[in-house]
């Protein structure tokens, strides 16, 4: 079951996750090696199993509705590749029509 | 006391000392520092060596110390997998997505340890955003194992079980998704615990798997592993999937006696491809525990052999998710495309090492649309199932014990390229990550030279049972006293190269 570069492309558009080359071909052979190991999970029956989300039983763990300290606006930007006005400054993420 | 002695110290012997002003907290941090400096030439453990912060906080210790105020790891060396974000130095994960970053706020369990007054000698060096087995991920450089140091130290906390083995630091602190504590604990010989999921706060932990991810302690006897375990449990507002369950005085709760105990032995556990001599020096230590007075009962876990691949669907999907947030936006490595879905490619491209790739593909391809039925949830109904062989199992028993690896540490390159012989060192350690358990690892003996160790497992929030079998077994025999001839292997590894110099470098 071998992944196809369509598909590997697919899958590195949706990871925004540039690709070389090498690296597309290389992918493609080791997902396809792992993905070939993992598909005996398909070997059990679990028709009637819930899945595992959590392992712990917490349901709603929730606080009070009030505004308490958080980090201060220049502890955010601290690390900013880019910024401006107390903003993060990035490219355009609506385009021009 | 001279260097020598101060860097062999306990943490709990150096507690006594300090308090009784037999030392002071600013010697026991020059003595790490110093063989720190010493050493790393040749082990590699840190990413980033604290000196300046270090000395800080042992000069205010001292003065806490003085004062009567201590804490049980007042003026204690520490290091912290650099995966954990700290105010006072660059958290890196090990990857260059996270060039210059500093983090705005401690993680949790580093402002617990920093309000006992710790001493934090380092950020220890990890496979890159703690995917790995053998610390080769990590983007820098990879950590030699101090037993011998043409081998690795294990993965992901690499970084933090070499340092404690080479008596770098009293103490650390790692991360345990599939095992990362508990195998590099075993390959360097010395102890290492993953809690229960939701004993300690994720608060701060860069995040690779939600559902699987726990901090805990690396140290070289039971008890100091109890020590800081204790430190760092607990609730915590900022981590909602941590439980509101009393912390035991672990430390306290240690007796030798475990007469009547049940312990399992699970047959899936004996599998092919397994070296003998761990097999031998594991059946060893089982022997020892029958000796000590428990009942050795088989017991079966009948899904064992579907957990690693349960993992590599459950892992990575949740990773994918984590590391979204990796997007040079808001801090990290960034750089600039003509448009928004370029920078991302770019930055992402480039940020991320070949492991952390393969994951994220990985964990993106099980959640897409037509996948994530058959991958994705079909792994987390496998890890019900996981589950449940421990329930059942723990009806019976109080603890399981296993091997924690299937082999003792593997040289420096010999599994880099190959991603699923890798995989398989986290055999024995993965499954009580799905079910959500408590495991440490101890050192029980030794195989071609390297160490080898004796997982012990138990039920949720039953860590005291857990430490109380380890620390019996501990007592029991003299493996937790053996150390590395690290400063031997140093000064011979400094003269080699020097002759070597001398000899070739003259041509060129």
């Amino acid at each position: 079951m071998k992944l196809s570069f369509e598909e590997v492309d697919h899958v590195a558009l949706l990871a925004r996750l540039g690709l070389t080359a090498e690296e597309r071909e290389r992918m493609r052979e080791q997902l396809s090696s792992i993905l070939e190991h993992i598909g005996r999970l398909q070997e059990l029956d679990t028709e009637a199993i819930l899945p595992t989300a959590q392992v712990i039983t917490l349901q709603n763990v929730l606080r009070d509705d009030e505004v308490q300290p958080s980090l201060s606006v220049a502890d955010v930007l601290k690390n900013a590749p880019q910024q401006e006005d107390d903003m993060f400054k990035v490219n355009a993420v609506l385009e021009e029509s | 006391m001279v260097p020598e002695e101060l860097t062999r110290l306990s943490a709990v012997e150096a507690r006594r000392r300090l308090d009784r002003r037999e030392i002071s907290a600013m010697e026991l941090a020059d003595s790490h520092l110093a063989r720190i400096d010493r050493l790393e030439p040749r082990v590699h453990a840190f990413i980033t060596v604290l000196d300046g912060v270090a000395r800080a906080q042992a000069e205010a210790a001292d003065r806490r110390i003085a004062a009567g105020r201590s804490q049980p790891l007042t003026g204690i060396p520490v290091a912290l997998k650099d995966i954990l974000c700290t105010v006072d130095a660059p958290t890196t994960a090990a990857s260059r997505m996270l060039d210059g970053y500093v983090s705005p706020y401690d993680a949790t369990v580093v402002a617990r340890l920093r309000a006992q007054g710790a001493v934090f000698v380092g950020k220890a060096n990890t496979d890159e955003f703690a995917m790995g087995s053998s610390t080769e991920n990590s983007a820098f450089f990879t950590t030699h194992n101090p037993w011998d140091l043409r081998t690795v130290p294990g993965g992901s906390s690499g970084g933090s079980a070499a340092a404690v083995a080479a008596e770098e630091a009293i103490l650390s602190l790692g991360s345990d998704t599939g095992g990362s504590i508990r195998q590099p604990a075993g390959f360097c010989g010395v102890v290492g615990l993953k809690p229960t999921y939701g004993r300690v706060s994720r608060f701060g932990l860069i995040a690779f798997a939600s559902s699987l991810d726990q901090i805990g302690p690396f140290a070289r006897s039971v008890e100091d592993a109890a020590l800081l375990l204790e430190a760092i449990s607990g609730v915590d507002r900022y981590d909602s999937t941590s439980v509101d369950a009393p912390v035991p005085r672990y430390a306290t709760l240690l007796d030798s006696d475990i007469r009547g105990m049940r312990i399992g032995v699970a047959r899936e556990y004996q599998i092919e491809g397994m070296d003998p001599g761990v097999e031998d020096a594991v059946g060893a230590a089982i022997d020892d525990l029958r000796r000590l007075g428990a009942e050795i009962v088989e017991v079966s876990l009948p899904h064992t052999e579907y957990a690693l691949a349960t993992y590599y669907i459950v892992a990575p999907a949740e990773a994918s998710a984590n590391l979204a947030r990796f997007d040079g936006v808001k801090y990290g490595l960034s750089i600039q495309g003509d448009t928004l879905l370029e920078s991302y490619l770019e930055t992402r491209g480039r940020g991320f090492g070949a492991e952390v790739k393969r994951r994220i593909m990985l964990g993106t391809y099980a959640l897409s649309s037509g996948y994530y039925d058959a991958y994705y949830v079909k792994a987390q109904q496998v890890r019900t199932l996981i589950k449940r062989d421990f329930d059942e199992a723990f009806a019976g028993v109080d603890a399981i014990v296993a091997p924690t690896s299937p082999t003792v540490a593997f040289a420096i390159g010999e599994r880099a390229t190959d991603p699923i012989q890798m995989y398989l060192s986290d055999i024995f350690t993965i499954p009580a990550n799905m079910a959500g358990i408590p495991g440490i690892a101890i050192p029980c003996g030794f195989a071609h030279g390297l160490p080898v160790s004796l997982q012990v497992m138990g039920r949720a929030f039953d860590e005291a049972t857990v430490l109380r079998v380890a620390h019996a077994y501990e007592q029991a025999t003299e493996w937790h006293t053996r150390r590395p001839e690290i400063d031997a292997a140093v000064a011979q590894a400094t003269l080699s190269e020097t002759l070597d110099k001398d000899l070739h470098g003259r041509g060129e």
